[in-house]
């Protein structure tokens, strides 16, 4: 199982994020002028500020080349996971439904949060039970999800809202608590807070493994979820 | 040829900006000011003014969030 971090100017998570991947398989960075994904089975769209956020958070890092491979990889039904910008850029992309938005408080957010799982039968939630609470940290800005109410209605129908957060835990001001989608196939996750920072206990939580687990599991036992396939190769 | 192009947070989306502003001006002594909404302007030179529209739509603002308004210099 390789992890693939992508790695924009401006990003500053993704070494965070290659070394929680490491913990459950191989990982290797890639870079935005990469024009291939050097045969990842997974690929990372990490935190940070892409090509420094300008016009908005994510609008120009999707017109990085290596973008191009990342949409046909999702296409193609390969896993790929989008934290904090990373989130944003695939909304900007439209790998994912929705937007973020400038947090109600206009404040910065750095502080642990309650998330609660409301779909576990998923390749990025499979190693965590339905209702579970895990405890992940945000930091950002730009984090409140929102989508039109009849979009809303549709996703929570669909079951693509798979993380929310706990009542009273809402840092962000987001529509419906929603702290992370996924797509109609659900092979494309975004989500707000970063898992990459809660994996070992020294920091106060391991709650971040279980997405990394869950995708490592749905990459090396394809099938064993619904709606999870396996990368084309 | 010259063109400038608003970019407005969509109408009942949350517009936390403008609500700072609108509760700051009072505090300066200006009364009376309603529905503060904050956007972005861009000013850009162009060959081909048809093409704004799509400029507009792909990438100068996410219609998801935004409305804009396109102004070409002269009109």
């Amino acid at each position: 199982m390789k992890f693939g971090i992508v790695r924009f100017p401006g990003s500053c998570d993704e070494i965070d994020a290659l070394q929680a991947a490491e913990r459950v398989g191989d990982a290797v960075l890639l870079w935005h002028a990469d024009h291939d994904l050097r045969g990842v089975d997974a690929v990372i769209v990490p935190g940070g500020f892409s090509y420094g956020d300008y016009l908005r958070a994510g609008a120009i890092a999707r017109f990085a080349p290596v973008m191009d491979q990342v949409a046909q990889f999702a296409r193609d039904g390969g896993l790929v996971l989008g934290i904090c910008n990373g989130f944003q850029v695939l909304c900007e992309a439209g790998l994912l439904p929705g937007a973020l938005l400038t947090n109600v408080s206009l404040k910065f957010v750095f502080r642990q949060v309650a998330l609660d799982v409301a779909v576990a039968d998923t390749a990025f939630t499979g190693a965590c039970a339905l209702g579970e609470r895990i405890s992940i940290p945000v930091k950002h800005t730009t984090g409140r999800f929102y989508a039109p109410d009849a979009e809303l209605d549709r996703l929570e129908h669909a079951g693509q809202v798979l993380l929310r957060y706990a009542p009273g835990n809402n840092p962000n001001g987001s529509v419906r608590d929603i702290a992370g989608v996924c797509n109609q196939e659900r092979n494309v996750f975004g989500l707000m807070p970063h898992p990459e920072h809660a994996v070992d206990a020294l920091t106060g939580s391991t709650d971040g493994l279980k997405i990394f687990e869950s995708m490592r599991a749905s990459v090396e036992r394809p099938g064993l979820l619904s709606g999870a396939s396996s990368p084309a190769s | 040829m010259r063109a400038r192009i608003l970019v407005r947070p969509k109408e009942g989306i949350l517009d936390p900006q403008g609500l700072a502003v609108e509760r700051a001006l009072p505090a300066l002594g200006f009364t009376g000011v309603d529905n503060v909404h904050i956007g972005r302007l861009i000013e850009l030179e162009v060959a081909d003014p048809s093409r704004l529209p799509e400029m507009c739509e792909r990438l100068l603002s996410n219609p998801l969030i935004e409305d804009y308004e396109i102004i070409e210099d002269g009109k």
